[in-house]
């Protein structure tokens, strides 16, 4: 806006004003720009949110504004304005008073932001003091702020320590607190990103809520388009530390003018897509590197629609506004960046799946751990088959049991007595080491940090070599042969091979480990959420190869994640788990349509959608109850918005048979439930 | 984004140095190391070439230069029969030199083994094999160099064997946790869905993985079989007359001290600290270049 705004607004009309800002960070004695001349206003009131990939500079906006850069960032040049008073020109007691009292950071990880060893009471009490407000009257202050982030029973969460609340808890108690002094500006920086889908429905629904009490402007940072769509009012899009494109919320998501702004877009499964009705669209290359040399447009490398202009000149920020509100868009071909041509052809060739028996066979698996004294059911009584070249996607909460499902399946967990898993008609030993080498090789994981799962010490080559050597059992010229064949078919490049795991990119990495997964041609492939770490551009790209493995290799996928979107698009068949029970499985199309068991209709509604129209939200009280010890029952009735009566306490639901192939565990009769359902549920059938 | 510094997960690959060589460079930062190494490098240089450079035979008695003090001839002057101490004291770094590295190599290699053991198999074997270890701990090395010269006589390889076997548990300790650690993480379960067996799974996988905290507590150790063979050497236990070895020169001479000839102590004594003193620095500089 540095060049093309028309008016400058009166700067009381602007809780937060950035002009020309430029930051960097100095890394081996050089200076590397982060922030490249960012301007950008957020108006009395205003939530407004800021996108991008990761490395694009969004925290770091949240850290200059208060001016808490790291001890190598420097800002370089450029006003930060709040709420009228140049933060630049504080001295140090100013700047902590203006810290104190106008503006508040909430951050991504409320168990870091909390003093584990000081009682919550403590510390929101802290915060009153500090502006001369004590004893009973900043208690009470304290019990009003609990209160106001609607967390019921204040007097005894003040009491707790911040390990004793759960996540969602913590982030509510990590509001309270930023909320305290009435701040004139709140940043909330990936507040709901390492929570569950139903605990973050609550955290937004709850800031939502907070904005009409309150007066307070909202920063809101987010790599998750959908949350930023449902919060703001407005949106900026953060490329390379640049702004590239800004406007109201609804207008840049259903019209973007920046092709950057339409590949993000295109890259998330949407409105029900899966994959044998077309690849996800990618962004081709990288971003640009912290401090790289940026003569053109940022985005040129990796865009279709570049030309010469667009790779020596800087595009400046064409002003776009109209009837429904001023928008910006730094391309000089905003007015064809939805023809942007798609990086991956959505073509895909897909042969109607003969029936066949089923590749995996589950009856009966239970899994009880001990924990202190008391059995934990982490997995009761699955049943459950996989067909060849099927994908089974497991949801639900964290704590559900699916991980633990999982590493049941592979043996690196022995399962109870009773149970039984059949691979190809023949039973598996419960222990992984009593198991055949044919059996082993036929079921291989994809684990969620690939940091974790491949070995820092070894080369990529010697990883997949390994792999080879062991599950394939080739080696010499035959091994280096198919060692050539795996690295393409994940695409990469024999450059990739030398190095370390740590010098590759996250996206690169869970190629590797997707690579070795499917170095002895594996039957079965646990993906445990395989891309709930990467940003959605290489997320499209890894669950792209996912399913042209799958339709190549015929291998059946079993894959867990949180993200419904993500499940969606990769299944055929969907089931979800609560407490380490199925209650519902079947065929994804019908798991997601509906009618469906009430669980999984809460869980539905509690995901954040790009193109949400109002619905009536599902909103799951509480927590997930202890494993240890589960409610009697249905295991779900404490928190069920349909419970029907005593007999939900009192009588577990058997797993029944709606559809052919469609099961619900619930008291409800199918149909009563599709009558239900049908006056709440938008979703189309 | 306080992890701009270091990395960016979209950065395209080889940008970044290897991890042996950000630790080199590190090193190479560090005063702490360097000053270290200059000691102990200027130590080893003695031990192998410095019969060449020094003045006189380390071994060559002069009885009627006996107990002579410091002066242009003898600069560290002579002991009591006569042999010259600057000489002494720079051949006297030989024994030591070879004796306590190779016992802190032996304790290195019997502690990571059974670190590796212990942590990766855990349970019964970790019980059983812990309380031993801790058992053996608390015996002081004295008690443990008495039996074992009982049992093998004085020599070099006693001294080697008896410190090596008192500090392997110390370093088994640490390994052991690193591999507790390390167990937990997903690469060992990819391991096993390979049906690696359990020595490779240890060896190769984890192995490497734990070389840092083994490379620190080696350090640190080093500058204790230092000193635990000075001591014994001290004690009469480990090296033998007529060896210019510090401690047993110590030994020796000590009584002199009483009669004002301090300098046929001293300077050994100063050589034991300097030597302990520059390993501890090059221990520290590791452990910090190791854990930036």
């Amino acid at each position: 806006m540095t060049n093309s705004a028309p008016t400058k607004p009166a700067k009381a009309e602007n809780a937060l004003e950035l002009t020309d800002l430029s930051v960097a960070y100095r890394v081996a004695g050089r200076n590397r720009a982060v922030l490249r001349n960012l301007s950008l206003n957020i108006r009395q009131g205003e939530a407004y949110g800021l996108v991008g990939e990761s490395g694009c500079g969004k925290s770091t906006v949240a850290l200059t504004v208060v001016r808490y850069l790291p001890r190598n960032g420097s800002i370089l040049g450029g006003v930060i304005s709040l709420d009228g008073q140049d933060v630049m020109k504080l001295d140090a007691e100013a700047l902590r008073r203006a810290r104190a009292e106008s503006v508040s950071m909430v951050y991504q990880d409320p168990g870091k932001a909390l003093n584990p060893s000081i009682r919550i009471g403590r510390q929101l009490t802290e915060i009153f003091e500090l502006g001369g407000v004590t004893g009973q009257a900043a208690t009470d202050r304290a019990i009003a702020m609990l209160n106001r982030v609607r967390i019921s029973d204040p007097p005894s969460v003040m009491q707790r320590y911040p390990h004793q609340l759960s996540g969602g808890m913590q982030q509510r108690v990590a509001i309270a607190m930023a909320l305290a002094n009435d701040p004139s500006m709140l940043i909330l920086d990936e507040p709901t990103t390492g929570l569950d889908a139903t605990v973050e429905a609550e955290v937004l629904d709850l800031i939502a809520q907070l904005r009409q009490e309150l007066s307070a402007s909202i920063l809101f940072i987010s790599h998750n388009l959908a949350v930023v769509s449902n919060m703001c009012d407005r949106v900026g899009v953060l490329y390379a530390g640049m702004l590239v494109e800004e406007g109201p919320t609804d207008v840049v998501f259903n019209d973007p003018r920046h092709p950057y702004t339409v590949a993000l877009l295109r890259c998330l499964p949407r409105g029900g897509q899966r994959k044998d009705q077309g690849r996800l669209d990618t962004i081709p290359g990288f971003l640009p590197g912290i401090g790289a040399d940026i003569k053109g447009c940022a985005f040129a490398d990796r865009c279709a629609l570049a030309d010469n202009r667009c790779r020596t000149e800087l595009p400046p920020l064409y002003d776009l506004s109209d009837e429904r509100g001023k928008r910006l868009s730094r391309c000089f071909h905003h007015d064809k960046a939805q023809a942007l041509p798609r990086a991956t052809p959505s073509d895909v060739a897909t042969a109607p799946k003969p029936t066949t028996a089923p590749v995996l066979r589950v009856a009966g698996l239970n899994k009880t751990y001990a924990s202190h004294g008391h059995p934990l059911r982490a997995v009761k009584d699955v049943s459950l088959d996989l067909r060849p070249g099927e994908t089974l996607g497991l949801v639900g909460e964290s704590g559900s049991g699916k991980t633990t499902f999982a590493r049941l399946l592979l043996g690196l967990v022995p399962p109870d007595d009773g149970g039984t898993i059949e691979l190809e008609g023949k039973a598996l030993a419960p222990k992984l080491e009593n198991r055949g080498d044919d059996q082993v090789k036929a079921m291989q994981i994809v684990f969620q940090n690939p940091d974790s799962a491949l070995n820092r010490s070894h080369s990529i080559r010697h990883i997949l070599s390994r792999a080879l050597k062991r599950l394939a059992g080739l080696s010499g010229k035959a091994q280096e042969a198919r060692l050539d064949d795996l690295v393409r078919a994940v695409r990469l490049t024999d450059r990739h091979l030398a190095v370390k795991p740590r010098q590759l990119s996250g996206g690169l990495k869970q190629r590797v480990a997707i690579a070795r997964a499917f170095a002895g041609d594996p039957r079965i492939v646990v993906c445990d959420e395989p891309t709930s770490a990467l940003d959605v551009s290489v997320q499209a790209a890894i669950l792209n190869l996912l399913a042209d493995l799958q339709s190549k290799e015929d291998v059946s996928y079993i894959f867990i994640s949180h993200d419904l979107g993500v499940v969606r698009y990769l299944s055929d068949k969907i089931a979800v788990l609560y407490l380490g029970r199925i209650m519902e499985i079947g065929p994804s199309e019908e798991v997601f349509s509906g009618p469906h068991h009430p669980y999984t209709e809460a869980l539905l509604s509690a995901v954040p959608q790009l193109d949400q129209t109002e619905t009536a939200r599902i909103r799951l009280d509480g927590e997930i109850p202890s494993a240890t010890n589960p409610p009697p029952g249905c295991v779900f009735n404490t928190r069920c918005p349909r419970k029907i009566g005593p007999i939900c306490e009192q009588q577990e639901p058997p797993l029944a048979e709606a559809q052919p192939g469609h099961s619900i565990r619930c008291h409800i009769p199918y149909p009563e439930l599709a009558r239900l359902q049908k006056a709440v549920v938008t979703e189309p059938a | 984004m306080s992890a701009v510094q270091t990395t960016s997960p979209t950065q395209d690959d080889t940008r970044r140095r290897s991890p042996m060589a950000d630790v080199f460079f590190s090193l190479m930062r560090s005063r702490t190391f360097l000053v270290g190494l200059v000691i102990v490098l200027f130590w080893v240089a003695c031990a192998l070439f410095g019969e060449h450079f020094a003045p006189y035979d380390p071994l060559a008695d002069d009885i009627i230069n006996a107990l002579a003090p410091p002066s242009s001839e003898h600069w560290f002057g002579t002991d009591q029969i006569g042999r010259d101490v600057f000489s002494r004291v720079i051949v006297g770094s030989r024994d030591i030199l070879t004796v306590a590295p190779l016992a802190t190599l032996l304790a290195t290699i019997a502690g990571t083994a059974l670190g590796l053991l212990t942590g990766y198999f855990r349970g019964i074997v970790d019980d059983v094999v812990s309380r031993i270890l801790e058992a053996f701990m608390a015996i002081p090395v004295v008690i443990v160099a008495l039996l074992a010269i009982v049992a093998l006589g004085t020599s070099k390889a006693t001294v080697i064997i008896v410190i090596g076997l008192s500090f392997a548990p110390i370093i088994a300790r640490t390994v052991r946790s690193a591999v507790l650690a390390e167990r937990e993480l997903d690469y060992v379960a990819a391991a096993q869905l390979r049906h690696e067996s359990a020595f490779h799974t240890m060896f190769v996988e984890i192995l490497p993985n734990v070389i840092p905290p083994i490379l620190v507590e080696t350090t640190v150790r080093l500058g204790y079989a230092i000193f635990a063979v000075a001591t014994l050497s001290f004690m009469g236990f480990g090296i033998q007359p007529p060896s210019p070895d510090w401690g047993l020169s110590i030994s020796s001479n000590y009584g002199m001290i009483g009669g004002g000839f301090w300098w046929t102590v001293l300077f050994d004594a100063l050589a034991i600290a300097s030597l302990v003193i520059g390993v501890n620095l090059v221990a520290d500089g590791v452990h910090g270049a190791l854990n930036d």
